[in-house]
């Protein structure tokens, strides 16, 4: 388990306090004036979703939550429920809506990602930083409209809307930065 | 003119795009502000971004440099040279390096404005506050009004002023000068007092307790008290400004106090300000003031943060 300091601190962070993970869902750096560093936090269990604030100064130093996480692939989505298998051990486990999140805006069948084991329970999924998605619906751009910007928006085939450049056409494959939401580049 | 069958596209096109208003805007600020400057007489001057010897801060974090010394923090010890030297009215627009502060209102790196008068004090400051700001809106055609976060600001509705005493009596229910906590003076500031502060003309917080002066001049009829002052506007702190201590023994007692608590806590020391500290033994009373250019753009645009009116933005670290 690491030690961590104030100057750590960030959104995504993940502390243990009293022995449950938590997450910073929300996080801001303020310093009035000359004086010193305020770190204010809102952290939100992982397991529970409750939420707290709280505000740390330099000088504080704070474990880093003992989280494991291993890969598995996705199978098949049944109700409000998501099935995944382990790669290595070939168990299946299930996710409800909540634990995905937005990560069902990218999930698509026997795509591999990262589940968050707290104490072996699923708490949490996490997306390779690319996937590739195929466009369903996407209007055709208009040549020269530089006006209207250069972006259009971009249907895909989870049914998550992005913003894409006027080239993209409709049954074209894209790769998706996940964490961002955002369009890199067409796959050939 | 975009080139549609092109797959030539980076992928910083998008958050580029979306900035080109906020950056318009930002431009059209610092050429108002030079403008309103220069209508009032002020030289502007340009100072090193390098120095091996910064004022010793508690809390602030100069960026060293391997080849020694650092990034300034703010130019203000140079500026102070000039105006010991009998340069008069003089501002600078630079970009300032802070180690470890990033947020919504926090870059490692911004671009600070400062200005100082000779014989003159922080009521001067002041009414410079007021004229630029008004300047600046005019210019960038926010004289009449606008929402920002959803809160109506107006330049040119009256400013209010608040001592350090007031607002917290006001704000949080005691008097942070006869109660005088360190470690809680902040917090409350942060949390309770400022929030309120500058609505919907820019208000001016003064009357520091004299613990926060740094280089400021202890008010003349009140020992508990600094002639140090910060402006807001919208909950946003936008400028730092004081009638500046010409006292050289003070200032190195000050300064001296300020290392050795660095060196207890474990912090990088740099050499004292000898250069400044010589020219402090001539200057004549003085004031200057630094101010946020970043945040008062991130206000005028209605930006939430300011990443959104810079065009690349320091990744968080």
């Amino acid at each position: 388990m690491a030690v961590l300091t104030a100057s750590d601190l960030r959104k995504g962070l993940k502390l243990e306090i009293d022995g449950e993970p938590y997450i910073i869902v929300d996080f801001e750096f303020s310093k009035p004036g000359k004086g010193q560093a305020l770190y204010r936090c809102r952290l939100k269990n992982m397991i529970t979703g409750s939420q707290f604030d709280r505000t740390y100064r330099s000088g504080d130093k704070f474990n880093s939550a003992d989280l494991e996480e291993q890969e598995y692939q996705f199978l098949y989505k049944q109700d409000n429920s998501y099935h995944f298998m382990n790669t290595s051990n070939y168990e299946q486990i299930e996710l409800s809506t909540d634990t995905v999140g937005d990560a069902v805006n990218f999930l698509t069948e026997n795509l591999v990602v990262s589940i968050l084991l707290f104490e072996g329970r699923p708490i949490g999924i996490s997306l390779p930083n690319f996937v590739t998605l195929r466009v369903v619906q996407s209007d055709p751009g208009i040549k020269g409209d530089t006006a209207a910007g250069t972006t259009k928006p971009a249907t895909l085939e989870t049914g998550f809307v992005i913003q894409v450049p006027l080239f993209v056409e409709q049954d074209e494959t894209l790769k998706i930065d996940t964490r961002t939401g955002t369009y890199v580049e067409r796959v050939k | 003119m975009s080139n549609v069958s092109s797959d030539h596209w980076m992928p910083e096109q998008i958050t580029l795009d979306r900035k080109r208003s906020r950056l318009a805007m930002r431009a059209s600020v610092l050429q108002s502000i030079r403008g309103f400057f220069q209508e009032k007489g002020f030289l502007e001057v340009q100072t090193p971004t390098r120095t091996w010897a910064p004022a010793p801060e508690s809390h602030i974090e100069p960026i060293p440099l391997l080849e020694g010394g650092c990034l300034i923090t703010s130019p203000e010890l140079h500026m102070k040279r000039l105006l010991a030297a009998g340069y008069e009215k003089i501002f600078q627009i630079c970009t300032v390096f802070r180690r470890g502060e990033r947020g919504h209102r926090h870059h490692p790196e911004f671009t600070l404005l400062e200005w100082y008068r000779l014989h003159s004090d922080q009521a001067a400051l002041q009414e410079d506050c007021e004229g630029l700001l008004q300047f600046v809106c005019r210019a960038v055609h926010r004289e009449s009004g606008w929402k920002y976060g959803g809160n109506w600001l107006d330049v040119n509705a009256p400013w209010e002023k608040w001592t350090v005493r007031e607002a917290f009596l006001r704000y949080a229910g005691h008097d942070p000068l006869t109660q005088w906590n360190q470690d809680t003076f902040e917090e409350v500031l942060v949390q309770k007092v400022e929030p309120n502060l500058g609505f919907p003309a820019p208000c001016f917080l003064t009357h520091y307790p004299a613990f926060q002066a740094a280089l400021a001049k202890m008010s003349a009829h009140d020992s508990s008290t600094c002639e140090r002052f910060e402006l807001y506007w919208a909950a946003i702190e936008l400028a730092n400004g004081f009638s500046e201590l010409t006292d050289a023994m003070e200032q190195r007692r000050r300064f001296e106090s300020v290392l050795k608590e660095r060196e207890k806590a474990d912090l990088p020391s740099y050499a004292m300000p000898e250069k400044f500290l010589k020219s402090l033994e001539v200057l004549k009373p003085c004031a200057g003031i630094a101010l946020g250019v970043d945040r008062l753009v991130m206000l005028l645009a209605d930006a939430p943060s300011l990443d959104d009116v810079v065009a690349f933005p320091p990744a968080f670290t």
